[in-house]
């Protein structure tokens, strides 16, 4: 039975992904590197993306303090908000909202930059001028994505938890030190060190699909449209079934 | 006469130097899309040859094969005497330091100023000079194109014939023996289409250059071609000067002429 179109498409689209994928390891190692783009990028990406994520995370931060007190109020465990906030937002919400918020900015924009260059030749042109564009391109933002993401992810944990002080202020008192011994007593090297390692992975994401979606962008102005938006899309969905992927390995190997 | 830089084995036959890019039985498709089929063509040291061909017939396509941005299926490419297909990555950017080419879409570097857009081709070929050379030869290329004073500017500042200029200025920044130049007035207004053919051919002298010229531009084509190649259906279809061509009795080459 032949596979439906869109099944079809799918999977060629999955199959150059993966070849792309494999092309960024390959190119990458080899020499020349680019050292002077690498850090450039890190320091375009981490910063455009800063503002961003500490707004989102500071307010993520509040809301979930201010959703959860009623239940607990309820169940007469108000004293272990401070607690539950910080394990929702290091395990979970800090991680994956990050990554979203990262894949709506740095996905789309890496998408439409590489998308515009690839259209009116300025990737021909680099190629040309005695530069591999796929390393100085591609290579770089890669990196710089998967190195930024998890320390956006720290700072926006950090701004998150000062929002939920904030938030736990509202309704009644807690001390500053007090708050932070209890987040800190309730958090254990297997909320932290998880979290951490899929960020990179969040981050490679981003990073690669951008960079794809914009490298095989369609000739003419819609195509770079298409491809900074579609570049978000797979970006956000790929987060998911990395976190999906990353539970069922701490679970199976019983960190929890 | 010959260049002062030569890339080894370039002279080796010096028949061939004196035709600098020579291409016998050339095919490329894309799928089942075959677009060059069988194509030969001569370019001698000191010539302006224009393509003439409709749009899609394989312009773009045929100068991409001969800088090494494409490879053919088939066939061979000479230029210095060294065939491209099969040339190393280290090979290629040695003759393409050699070989200029002028991007239709100008492919100026948006998130670069017009100086590094120029730099980026000395810096990147590690051509090892030092600052102040580097800035001479900057400012040399746009004293040539006449914008100077748009060294710091970013290139969403300058108008459509400012970009082809300041892309013209990046071409020669490396004083190639060969530019190869993708429609290089198309899309500008008649007047500043012929500002850029007559920059085109006054640089031409100046640095003495030989170079293919991609145009349906009749005014410029009958200003600077020394040569008309038509490309019509994968192969060159027909050749000869302007006048030549334009009293051709086949309707297919004499209908660019109209
Ligand atoms: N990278 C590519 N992939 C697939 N088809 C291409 C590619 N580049 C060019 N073509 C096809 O080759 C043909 C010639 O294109 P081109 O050389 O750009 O035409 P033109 O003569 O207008 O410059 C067109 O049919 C085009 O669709
Ligand atoms: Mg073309």
């Amino acid at each position: 039975m032949p596979l439906p179109l869109s099944t079809r498409k799918i999977l060629a689209e999955t199959g150059a992904l993966s070849r792309f994928t494999g092309k960024f390891f390959t190119t990458g190692i080899k020499p020349r590197y680019e050292w002077n783009e690498l850090i450039r990028q890190c320091f375009v990406i981490g910063y455009r993306s800063l503002p961003l994520v500490a707004l989102t995370g500071f307010i993520m931060g509040l809301v979930l303090t201010m959703q959860l007190r009623p239940s607990l109020v309820d169940y007469g465990v108000e004293s272990q908000l401070p607690a539950m906030v910080a394990i929702a937002i290091v395990r979970e919400i800090g991680p994956v909202i990050t990554a979203l918020i990262f894949a709506g900015k740095i996905g789309s924009s890496i998408g439409a930059e590489l998308g515009s260059m690839k259209v009116t030749e300025q990737i021909d042109a680099m190629e040309v001028s005695g530069t591999n564009p796929f390393k100085f391109l591609v290579v770089t933002r890669v990196l710089s994505a998967t190195l930024m993401l998890p320390i956006l992810v720290i700072l926006s944990d950090v701004i998150s938890l000062y929002g939920s002080y904030l938030g736990v202020n509202i309704r009644s008192t807690t001390s500053f030190n007090l708050f932070f011994s209890q987040v800190i007593d309730n958090l254990s090297y297997s909320d932290v060190i998880p979290a951490f390692i899929k960020s990179y992975f969040f981050g490679f994401a981003v990073g690669i699909i951008g960079c794809f979606k914009g490298y095989h962008s369609n000739k003419g102005t819609e195509g770079v449209g298409q491809s900074a938006n579609s570049a978000v899309v797979v970006a956000s969905i790929m987060i998911f079934i990395l976190d999906l992927i990353a539970v069922q390995i701490t679970d199976l190997l019983g960190i929890n | 006469m010959e260049t002062e830089n030569t890339i080894q084995g370039t002279i080796r036959n010096p028949k061939r130097t004196e035709n600098v890019i020579e291409i016998r039985g050339l095919h490329m498709s894309f799928g089942s899309n075959r677009v060059l089929k069988d194509f030969n063509f001569v370019l001698h040291k000191g010539e302006n040859v224009v393509v003439l061909g409709k749009s899609g017939s394989g312009k773009s396509v045929l100068i991409k094969c001969i800088i090494g941005l494409l490879s053919p299926d088939s066939g061979s490419i000479y230029v210095f005497g060294r065939n491209i297909p099969e040339l190393s990555q280290a090979e290629l950017d040695s003759i393409r330091i050699r070989v200029g080419f002028l991007f239709q879409s100008n492919a100026l570097y948006d998130s670069m100023t017009v100086r590094e857009n120029l730099e980026f081709p000395l810096r990147r070929h590690r051509l090892n000079l030092n600052k102040e050379q580097v800035n001479e030869l900057v400012m040399e290329m746009l004293e040539n194109v006449g914008l100077p004073y748009t060294v710091n500017m970013m290139p969403s500042e300058l108008s459509g014939g400012m970009k082809k200029r300041i892309a013209l200025a990046r071409t020669l920044i490396l004083k190639p023996d060969i530019i190869l130049y993708d429609e290089p007035t198309t899309g500008l207004d008649p007047i500043t289409g012929r500002e850029i053919s007559e920059l085109m051919l006054q640089l031409q002298k100046k640095y003495n250059t030989s170079s293919i010229i991609i145009s349906h531009d009749m005014k410029c084509v009958e200003f600077i071609a020394d040569r008309i190649v038509v490309l019509i259906n994968g192969t060159a279809y027909a050749e000869g000067d302007f006048e030549n061509l334009r009293l051709h009795k086949d309707p297919l080459v004499h209908s660019f002429f109209d």
